[in-house]
């Protein structure tokens, strides 16, 4: 009886993770591949027609975008690891006893929301706001230069909002770093240099991997970023895709290119996995 | 006579029905269990023909209200700046009646709030409105040609036969008032701030003047963006083909290269207008006299000589309503010249009660110091009270004869606001 009940355990524990992740993520996953896949419109219904022709219309229309977004989700993440990285890297060997209070810090502006923080750098960067307005009446810079409806508005707006999900993972990562390992190196005649670059970068990676994981996924499909901060040319595909569902009722183009979109950024993932030497994707982000 | 609803019977037959043998073929082929798992995904649609002579739509009211009584309460479904947030005009129809209301400002903009209550019209169900605000256009068309609409009872709408304007009672998307009646009426016109713009924009050509360089807003919403380029070419967008809207396109895609437009916004140009970010833009009439009034904003609106688009918001009964007597009755209680008079002077868009007029101007007569100047200017202001040369320049959206026809539309301007 309790050998049934130990073997049964593992799997009475994972049911409530399982059962969610069928309701909440397997399910709509499939309707939406069958969606990709049918024909019609919004009055006469939509029908399974094997309709893969979807997928042809909606990358040829639509290339210019996914790959904008692909650049864009390339370059905010490298801001973040540029940015992100000295912070974690603070917080782990200099935070001392506050290291909490630092991080509470970090993910303080996460209490407002997400389209809120992004109206607010609207307002920031506006052609005569806070920033600009100043700097125009002093004659720093000329009077029709504008932040706003640019690439480096978008890219800098996502950046800013998922730059914690970058600290915090390489943070983890930093902090795990036995500081025994460290002085082992100092006794070994290494360089502070050659200590960075040859014992904590390489500890450090895991935690890169993840928040590049955590961030490049979310800042590619994002569609908010582009269309509070962006102007006529910084569409990105989040935008066309909710712009098929919610304006054309176009669900199959709409679903079409949420699939080209996943296939494309885990083969992105897989390939990047590959090139850092770890094989365990999963293994690695889960750390 | 452009009659969007009436589509050929044998087109939407033949389309119908080559869908179903095709899916037939599947099943006969024996396809796997994930393909019919994934074929059992499809999307139910169903097309309900609108009512063919006057005897039938009458037979359809008299299927729909016989039987249903008052209960006491109404669920309305409105969009943001829409009353008074007092809602002096609710409690004054409790107080009529006995009926309570709850208003929500839930609608903010017709394609969301189509995607919302569809699938819960499309099931029978309930959408937890009794009345809801739409505006003509393609949601309004689609919920008539899905059959999700109550057809209205007139002899349940005494005020409105009695005080709407005549052109609100035959309006193109409409006619007749089968389904729907006017909550309000707006033009989409330009709107600048002049403290930018000297020389006031009196015609579309201001749009694409390379003076104003990135300094430009131009809406995304397709049949917005759409009428502007065809004014822009003296088009009338009702009339207008295939080949009008690829010359307008063509016209659009120029300024747009040009650099000239900013951004395509969906709404929110009104703020960046007001900051500076743009100097003129596509804009809703009733928007700038609003922000002018809250933020003390001076902007200013302009109906472009070549014309501009009049849009009408209806309300609405959909099918699952729950309170349909109670719904109709309100809707005739603003319908009552006073009441209308009074949420004009609150909304500042075009009512479509022509009386309401004297009732301003009375309040006007009575009030004092800015209340007087802001009435005097509401019961005079063309935005509100359009002249009959201001009517002669104003077109409605395109109405579509088929999906098809849309989704063409759709992708041809959709190019030029979404590239």
């Amino acid at each position: 009886m309790s050998r049934l009940r130990a073997s049964l355990t593992p799997y009475l524990l994972l049911f409530p993770g399982t059962l969610w992740l069928a309701i909440f993520f397997v399910i709509p996953t499939v309707v939406m591949l069958s969606l990709s896949l049918q024909s019609g419109d919004v009055v006469n219904g939509y029908a399974f027609t094997f309709n893969w022709h979807s997928y042809v219309d909606g990358i040829s229309t639509y290339h210019d975008q996914i790959i904008r977004s692909l650049v864009y989700g390339l370059f905010s993440t490298l801001i973040q690891i540029v940015i992100g990285f000295p912070v974690a890297y603070w917080i782990a060997f200099k935070g001392g006893s506050r290291k909490s209070v630092y991080l509470f810090l970090l993910l303080l502006p996460f209490l407002v929301s997400f389209v809120l923080r992004t109206i607010s750098w609207q307002f920031f960067l506006s052609d005569n706001g806070m920033l600009l307005g100043p700097l125009k009446s002093m004659g720093l810079v000329p009077q029709d230069f504008h932040i706003l409806a640019t690439s480096a508005a978008v890219i800098g707006g996502l950046a800013y909002n998922f730059l914690p999900f970058m600290i915090l993972p390489m943070y983890v990562a930093l902090e795990r770093i036995d500081p025994r390992v460290l002085e082992a190196a100092q006794d070994l005649y290494a360089s502070k240099v050659q200590t960075f670059l040859r014992v904590v970068l390489p500890l450090s990676l895991p935690g890169v991997f993840a928040g590049v994981l955590m961030t490049f996924v979310p800042a590619t499909s994002d569609y908010v970023n582009a269309s509070v901060l962006g102007g006529t040319s910084n569409t990105m595909i989040g935008n066309v895709i909710q712009n098929q569902f919610l304006i054309n009722q176009d669900y199959p183009t709409a679903s079409a290119l949420s699939f080209t979109l996943m296939a494309l950024l885990l083969v992105g993932i897989f390939a990047y996995a590959r090139a850092l030497g770890t094989e365990d994707v999963l293994e690695v982000a889960a750390r | 006579m452009n009659d969007p609803y009436r589509q050929d019977p044998a087109l939407l037959r033949g389309m119908t029905q080559r869908r179903l043998g095709r899916r037939d073929a599947f099943r006969l082929a024996g396809l796997s269990a994930a393909g019919l798992a994934l074929a059992a995904c499809g999307v139910q649609g169903k097309g309900a023909a609108r009512p063919s002579s006057s005897a039938q739509a009458q037979s359809e009211v008299e299927k729909y209200w016989s039987g249903k009584t008052k209960n006491g309460h109404v669920d309305f479904a409105n969009w943001p700046l829409y009353m008074d947030p007092k809602q002096p005009e609710l409690k004054q129809f409790t107080q009529q009646t006995g009926i309570t209301v709850t208003y929500k400002e839930v609608i903010q903009d017709n394609p969301s709030w189509f995607a919302k209550i569809q699938p819960q019209l499309a099931a029978g169900q309930s959408i937890d409105y009794d009345l809801m605000v739409v505006t003509n256009g393609l949601h309004f068309t689609q919920l008539v040609q899905l059959g999700y609409l109550v057809p209205l009872d007139h002899a349940k709408l005494p005020n409105f036969t009695a005080n709407a304007g005549e052109r609100y009672k035959n309006e193109s998307f409409d006619p007749g008032n089968v389904y729907s009646i006017p909550w309000a009426s707006g033009m989409t016109g330009i709107a600048y701030n002049p403290k930018y713009v000297d020389t006031p924009p009196t015609s579309m050509a201001d749009l694409w003047n390379p003076k104003y360089k990135g300094k430009v807003g131009m809406m995304s919403d397709s049949q917005e963006i759409a009428n502007f380029g065809l004014f822009a070419l003296g088009i009338d967008p009702d009339t207008s083909t295939e080949a009008d809207w690829q010359k307008a396109a063509a016209k659009l895609q120029e300024q747009r290269d040009a650099g000239i437009v900013r951004k395509y916004y969906d709404q929110a140009y009104i703020d960046p207008l007001a900051k500076g970010d743009i100097w003129l833009t596509m804009a809703w009439s009733g928007d700038v006299f609003q922000k002018n009034v809250s933020d003390g904003t001076d902007l200013k609106f302009v109906i472009p000589q070549e014309g501009a688009t009049i849009w009408t918001d209806n309300m609405m009964i959909p099918k699952t309503a729950t309170n349909p007597v109670d719904a109709i009755m309100l809707m005739d209680f603003f319908y009552d010249v006073n009441v209308a008079g009074h949420l004009a002077e609150y909304i500042n868009y075009v009512t479509p009660v022509p009386a309401a007029k004297d009732v301003i101007a009375a309040d006007a007569a009575k009030a004092t110091g800015a209340d007087k100047k802001l009435l005097e200017q509401v019961s005079t202001s063309s935005l509100v009270f359009p002249s009959a040369e201001d009517y002669a320049k104003l077109r409605s959206y395109k109405n579509f004869k088929t999906p098809q026809e849309q989704k063409k539309f759709e992708s041809i301007f959709q190019a030029i606001t979404t590239a």
